[in-house]
């Protein structure tokens, strides 16, 4: 093995690099942002990032609304006249029920249902090798499912074409948010949310206290009208001095039905541990395969089935919302200054102990600068190998490999014959000629400059290299192009 | 077009990395639980003992911090009594043991995995959709994917 020369890269020198900040106005440094403000899915998020709402937030405000009107006209119009004929504990109780409903009203909307993050462009890749292995591509290959095992059952796993990746089991994609969400129940317009595996049990709690709420002012309301009609007056005449009961009875009548119905429902879904989405497409009904009918998910318990899903742990959010993402700058111009013609290798050990040691930062939210560090350095690395003056040693390869596998990159069908320019020095390559400044072949700036190139198979070296650029795109750095 | 490999000596550069994705296992249903199977990427690099070791840890954490108990019971009981207002103060069991999952990927690759040129991602960081392995390469580069 040839012996290398060590040359460190000072990383504070890469920021002040005068040719790159005059080559790329977007150099400067920018204000971290949060995650949640580049999250693909159609939500909105309030509170920097700590409230999550769906874009389509339904009859929340309804839902609201109708909640807090009923009980304000109970509390001011029924209790005065409840609390003088029969006891105090009649507003406690449905204060109590009142706040308990609209927290769990609050929550269901406002947290995040156990929303998938979509897949890094490294890992879309990796499934896209694993699926395609006859390298051809069509527009829109046909839908892709995995059969998996779940406690001897098949179960069938579909491919997400928007999050690119194989849903896991009992996951969906909702439409309306454009996420996947796990173990996904069913989308409610009256909590402008969906309704999933992190936010179910708020969700039933809520439609069981607002069925205990709704049965309790519609019973107390008949009570007010009853005992009024009692002493000596006809009903018309307790109607007349309480007009306001006659609007609760009529929103209790019309909801708790519906409501008690809704209760009644969910309450058979989670002892059967089921999803309204299974139950409504009936993957595990009795009148399919009569072999794998059952629902492997189950515990065969309904006391352990309800505890699973409403008193299990209570998993986290996986998105992130807070987090910090890298700021966007262009590295490769920053690392090309100082490796241009750089014909040194760094003593593997050393560089990979450096970037090793700088990578083991730990990835917290509120740790971005270390995280940036750890990142530049390792890209610093890859970049220098893509852009060496050795470049063109590696064999590129035709146009017609680097058709992409079917996956959607901006550009990526572009002609391959597209006017190069040499990223290292910005200067136009000519047909057939190279950089006259750094010889880098006209050849590489296709490669380099195609995005598809990094998603099919070329050559391994630029793969690799290729790939591991692709998370400067998912970390927020703009590839050179 | 040709396609041919160079070793990284004749070429002269820097390491290369590749990353490799280790699926989770739903062979028991939706609990969180990744392959243990070595891949054949890391054959040359890890002995397939550490490896597993390494996954089936990872798997008995993440099956501890999902584990349906009395301890999950009571956190439960207590959220609901307290109209779920208590996990807005409180640190839930699963994130004390997400951290613990953290600082355990942190110390296996300092101890082991990084002067092999590999780095293990916590799984939390990409979804708890796969364990990303980043290989970072110093020979051939025909080696790999």
């Amino acid at each position: 093995m040839k012996s290398c020369e060590y040359q460190q890269i000072d990383p504070r020198a890469l920021s002040v690099s005068p040719q790159s900040a005059q080559s790329h106005p977007e150099t400067k440094a920018q204000r971290p942002r949060r995650k949640w403000e580049v999250f693909p899915g159609k939500n909105r998020f309030f509170c920097d990032g700590r409230i999550i709402l769906s874009s389509h937030s339904g009859v929340l405000p309804l839902t609201l609304g109708l909640i807090v009107v009923t009980c304000g006209l109970f509390f001011a119009f029924d209790c005065p006249f409840l609390v003088e004929h029969l006891t105090v504990f009649i507003p406690v109780i449905g204060g109590v029920l009142c706040m308990f409903v609209i927290l769990s009203l609050l929550r269901t909307s406002f947290t995040d249902p156990g929303i998938l993050p979509r897949a890094t462009p490294d890992e879309a890749t990796d499934i896209e090798k694993q699926i395609d292995t006859s390298g051809s591509s069509s527009y829109r290959p046909p839908p892709r499912t995995k059969e998996i095992l779940i406690n001897q059952q098949v179960v069938k796993l579909k491919y997400c074409f928007t999050c690119k990746m194989f849903r896991p089991p009992r996951t969906s994609h909702c439409s309306l948010c454009d996420n996947c969400v796990e173990r996904f129940d069913h989308h409610c317009p009256w909590v402008g949310n969906c309704v999933g595996k992190r936010n179910y049990r708020f969700f039933y709690s809520f439609i069981i206290s607002l069925s205990f709420l709704t049965s309790f002012i519609f019973g107390c309301v008949i009570t007010h009208l009853t005992l009024r009609s009692q002493s000596g007056k006809s009903l018309i005449q307790a109607i007349q001095e309480s007009p306001a009961s006659v609007v609760e009875l009529v929103i209790c009548f019309f909801s708790v039905w519906s409501i008690l119905g809704l209760s009644g429902f969910h309450t058979y879904l989670v002892a059967s541990n089921l999803t309204t989405n299974e139950d409504i497409k009936g993957s595990w009904s009795s009148k399919r395969s009569a072999e794998d009918s059952g629902n492997p998910y189950t515990y065969s318990s309904i006391i352990k089935n309800c505890c699973a899903t409403l008193c299990g742990p209570m998993p986290p959010s996986l998105i992130d919302r807070r987090g910090l993402c890298l700021l966007k700058r262009r590295p490769l111009l920053h690392t090309l200054q100082r490796s241009s013609c750089l014909r040194s290798q760094p003593r593997m050990t050393q560089t990979w102990r450096r970037t090793v040691r700088t990578s083991l930062c730990p990835a917290q939210p509120e740790g971005a600068p270390c995280w940036f560090m750890c990142t530049q350095s390792t890209k610093d690395v890859l970049e220098r190998m893509l852009y060496s003056s050795d470049f063109h040693t590696v064999c590129p390869m035709g146009p017609s490999k680097t058709t992409p596998l079917g996956l959607e990159v901006p550009g990526s069908m572009g002609p391959p014959r597209a006017p190069a320019i040499c990223p290292r020095h910005a200067i136009p390559e000519s047909a057939g000629n190279s950089c006259t400044t750094c010889g880098r072949s006209r050849k590489d700036s296709l490669h380099s400059i195609n995005p598809a190139f990094r998603l099919a198979s070329p050559s391994p070296s630029l793969t690799r290299a290729n790939m591991a650029l692709s998370d400067t795109q998912e970390d927020g750095f703009i590839p050179f192009s | 077009m040709d396609k041919k490999t160079h070793s990284l000596q004749e070429l002269q550069t820097p390491p290369a990395s590749s990353k490799i994705f280790i699926q989770r296992d739903y062979g028991s249903g939706t609990i969180c639980r990744f392959h243990t199977k070595l891949p054949s990427e890391l054959e040359s690099r890890v002995d397939k003992q550490q490896f597993e070791e390494t996954m089936q840890t990872l798997n008995n954490l993440y099956a501890e911090a999902e584990k349906l108990g009395g301890r999950s019971y009571l956190e439960g009981c207590l959220a609901c009594l307290t109209a779920y207002t208590v996990f807005l103060c409180l640190e839930t069991h699963y994130e004390k043991v997400l951290k613990k999952i953290s600082r355990y990927i942190k110390d296996q690759n300092e101890k082991i995995y990084a002067p092999r040129g590999i780095l293990f991602t916590d799984p939390i960081e990409r979804g708890l959709r796969v364990v990303e392995v980043t290989i970072f390469e110093d020979r051939s580069i025909g080696s790999g994917r």
